[in-house]
């Protein structure tokens, strides 16, 4: 490791995911010296990319894994359908534009593609699926960044950035319990939102938090956000806001990522911890609704959801990590989910008491078989729960992001007030409630991370000079 | 088989079911996502259709130290270590063999010391180069037992392997088909095509699977070299010893240099890779066995060029006694991991089109 780029670098990046590695990469091949503080142990580098498995791309024809076309509108009226208007539109259109000619540029760094994975066909047109997951662009990028001479620092924990007028002077952090600074031309800060810090979390969404489910790294604490934040830097995104979905209640508290999804729900009966239901399961098809059941759960009391099926289910749907509950009656089932079996037994009965003529039952689309005079409602896939054995998962509030940020212009620069910051620049989740203000869209967070990664790489270099 | 083997690699390929990042790695993965439950014939399945790339591991986010611990290609390598030797007939002499290079070493040693007897024994009253050393009908007396023997074990073994694994016609489609995947190690190429990840962590290389055609390819045209001097002798009454501008020259000499090569290159690719990625039990077996590959290609590499040297009858004797030892231990070695990795990319296939579309 030279000692040169340790101690004097042109620029310092914090964090060690996607944007991270981006930024990293573009601005040693730019001539920097460059330095990556990354949080975490070795094996956990790559921050929630190390979770993620695909970048949504613009294209204009067959690109890469990539079949037909996705338009620059097209693909901005998928990001409005979910963001509900909160997005910034000239950000937005600028990162969709970028995404057409970041992925021959990250196969030029290493990333490997597949087709899209059984059970996503869906996004074959729109999503691009790393070979081998987010680990494998991980470790291709680390990989790249070294033979372009960046050096990098595991469990290097950023505790300070000093501010002084209008540019970052230090980074203070800590390695192997040793208080450590370096000063660097320019500063990249690509670590991350704050979901890992439990504490923040009930603070700002309230007590139910600490009952929440962290889907990705324990590393994302928020700690330089809150520190950049706490001097004045301009600052974007609903700050008591999470991005939460509805997932396996046996998942780790910590890093339990894309396995721990459950995709039960539409062919369920969902109770709550008193076996009482709360609300329409088959509303729409998962995909679309299991961001809303995230805060359903997180609104019930224990922050427990249990979805319900029997046997003629249990194939509808992608395996589970962990096997479901199974038992020969309701009775045994509620005995083994904690339920209330006399609860469970009456809610059950009078849902199938409610079901009608389920002939019309289509898995794969809104067939409209539903219950009639209950309340709530089930509106699709309503089918009696009758048939043993019957299987029960728990769900839990799993929390995927949270919203607030740092705010960046369209060259991934940071600003305090109204006056930029000279030498800080934002990229990945760190920034990106400058851009996705609500809401969630498959793989937009990794072309965020590249788009902005590579332009703030491109930026601290030229600034660095 | 152990349970608790069968139970791990269960346990992990239900999480590698609900997560499928891997699917475009190798064959392993689009077998395992057809399933919903694992049988024990669908994980024997799953594990010797895995050649141990290691490209899953390296993008796995769920190693130890996560908590799920998850760590496939060992799971898998130890689920198919066991499965040779379950199906090895008769069984126990493969639980010997596949874990220990010094029970493999005193095999070597006790194939020369039946060769040198042979000698010793049947010693012939004429003959030329070699012959006047061992007569040739010796020669088939001791080898062509040693030769069919083998072949019937495995054969026992593969039908029995074939049946827990899904069973089925055997098509010649199929075959070809897995011929043609193992005569390019298909599966050793990542994907996409930058070859897996072994001796350097999670770098890509062509390495292993260079290494690896060259032992079997060298293997093989020494096997040729073999069958050719036998269709000389008995088709066309041509006896050894071969000029060098003779079949069994020309494909044994390159094969045997071949197979030098790539046993070397495969033992230092062993060396440098990380051991917990593998059937951790039997690396010393491996390593033996390696040796024995290395020792019969060398020996007889020896034999052409100091064949008509006074250190000729020695050198036959190593010779003739590797490949005694080799021939006779086949079943109850790695050198069975080409037959059951046939089989399985032949069960593969005939799943593949039985696959609904």
């Amino acid at each position: 490791m030279g000692k040169s780029s340790t101690e004097h670098p042109d620029v310092v990046v914090i964090g060690g995911g996607n944007a991270a590695l981006c930024a990293a990469m573009t601005a040693a091949k730019a001539g920097a010296r460059v330095l990556i503080l990354e949080a975490a142990p070795k094996p956990y580098r790559g921050g929630n990319s190390r979770h993620t498995r695909n970048f949504r791309c613009m294209h204009h024809g067959p690109l890469g894994p990539l079949v037909e076309s996705y338009s620059e509108d097209e693909y901005l009226a998928d990001l409005l359908k979910v963001t509900g208007g909160k997005t910034d539109e000239g950000l937005a259109r600028m990162v969709i534009r970028a995404s057409e000619e970041c992925l021959p540029w990250m196969e030029a760094h290493g990333v490997r593609f597949q087709p899209s994975l059984s059970g996503t066909l869906s996004l074959a047109r729109t999503n691009a699926f790393f070979l081998g997951g987010g680990k494998g662009l991980v470790n291709a990028y680390y990989r790249t960044a070294q033979a372009l001479g960046v050096d990098v620092l595991y469990e290097a924990k950023v505790t300070h950035l000093a501010l002084e007028e209008d540019r970052v002077a230090r980074v203070d952090y800590t390695l192997d319990g040793e208080a450590k600074s370096v000063s660097a031309k320019s500063v990249v800060v690509a670590s991350g939102g704050f979901q890992a810090d439990i504490d923040w979390l009930a603070r700002a969404w309230g007590p139910a938090a600490r009952n929440f489910l962290i889907r990705g790294t324990p590393y994302n604490r928020g700690v330089v956000l809150a520190d950049l934040l706490d001097q004045g830097v301009a600052q974007v995104g609903d700050p008591t806001q999470c991005h939460a979905v509805a997932i396996d209640g046996r998942a780790p508290k910590f890093d339990g990522g894309i396995v721990t999804r459950l995709d039960c729900v539409p062919f369920s009966v969902v109770v709550n911890k008193n076996a009482e239901r709360f609300y329409d399961e088959g509303q729409d098809v998962w995909p679309k609704r299991y961001a809303i059941w995230g805060r359903l759960v997180a609104a019930q009391p224990d922050q427990v959801g249990y979805a319900i099926i029997d046997a003629k289910s249990l194939e509808l749907f992608m395996p589970s990590v962990f096997p479901p509950i199974k038992a020969d009656t309701l009775d045994a089932l509620a005995q083994e989910l904690g339920l209330p079996p006399e609860n469970l037994r009456a809610t059950i009965a009078a849902f199938n008491a409610a079901c009608g003529d389920a002939s019309g039952f289509k898995p794969t689309e809104l067939d409209g078989v539903a219950t009639t005079g209950l309340t709530p409602p089930k509106t699709n896939w309503a089918r009696p729960i009758s048939e043993p054995p019957f299987y029960g998962y728990s769900l839990r509030t799993g929390v995927t992001f949270t919203y607030l940020g740092l705010k960046v212009d369209e060259t991934a620069q940071c600003s305090v007030g109204n006056r930029p910051v000279a030498n800080l620049w934002a990229a990945g989740e760190t920034m990106a409630g400058s851009i996705l203000g609500e809401g969630y869209l498959a793989g937009f967070g990794m072309t965020i991370g590249t788009v902005f990664g590579r332009i703030a790489g491109r930026e601290a270099a030229a600034h660095a000079g | 088989m152990q349970a608790d083997l069968l139970n791990e690699a269960r346990r992990q390929a239900e999480i590698c079911n609900a997560c499928r990042y891997c699917e475009g790695y190798c064959a392993v993965f689009p077998s395992l996502h057809r399933e919903r439950a694992f049988a024990d014939g669908d994980l024997t399945h799953l594990a010797n259709l895995c050649h141990n790339c290691r490209g899953c591991y390296y993008a796995c986010q769920y190693t130890a130290p996560h908590e799920f611990d998850l760590n496939l290609p060992a799971a898998l390598a130890d689920v198919r270590q066991a499965s040779w030797q379950d199906y090895a007939w008769p069984r126990s002499l493969s639980a010997i063999f596949h874990a220990s290079g010094v029970a493999l070493a005193a095999a070597l040693v006790a194939g020369f010391a039946a060769i040198l007897l042979a000698l010793w024994l049947l010693a012939p009253a004429g003959g030329e180069g070699f012959y006047a050393v061992m007569s040739h009908g010796a020669m088939v007396a001791i080898f062509a037992p040693a030769f069919l023997f083998p072949l019937a074990s495995l054969a026992v073994s593969l039908r029995r392997y074939w049946r827990d694994t899904g069973g089925g016609a055997l098509r010649s489609a199929d075959l070809v088909a897995a011929v043609r995947a193992a005569a390019r190690m298909d599966n050793l190429g990542g994907g996409h095509g930058d070859g897996c990840n072994f001796e350097d962590e999670d770098r890509f290389s062509h390495a292993r699977r260079h290494a690896h055609h060259a032992v079997m390819y060298g293997f093989l045209l020494c096997f040729l070299s073999t069958s050719s001097g036998t269709v000389l002798h008995y088709g066309f009454a041509l006896e050894a010893p071969y000029p060098f501008w003779s079949l069994p020259k020309l494909l044994g000499v390159p094969g045997g240099i071949l197979m030098v090569i790539g046993t070397l290159l495969l033992a230092r690719l062993k060396l440098q890779s990380d051991r917990s990625l593998g059937a951790a039990a039997v690396w010393g077996g491996e390593m033996g066995f390696l040796f024995l590959l290395f020792f019969v290609a060398a020996t007889g590499l020896g034999l052409y060029w100091l064949g008509g040297t006074t250190l000729m009858p020695g050198l036959l004797a190593l010779h003739l006694g590797a490949v005694l030892t080799f021939f006779l231990l086949t079943p109850y070695t790695k050198m069975a991991h080409g037959f059951f990795r046939l089989a399985a990319l032949t069960q593969e296939m005939r799943r593949l089109r039985e696959v609904p579309r």
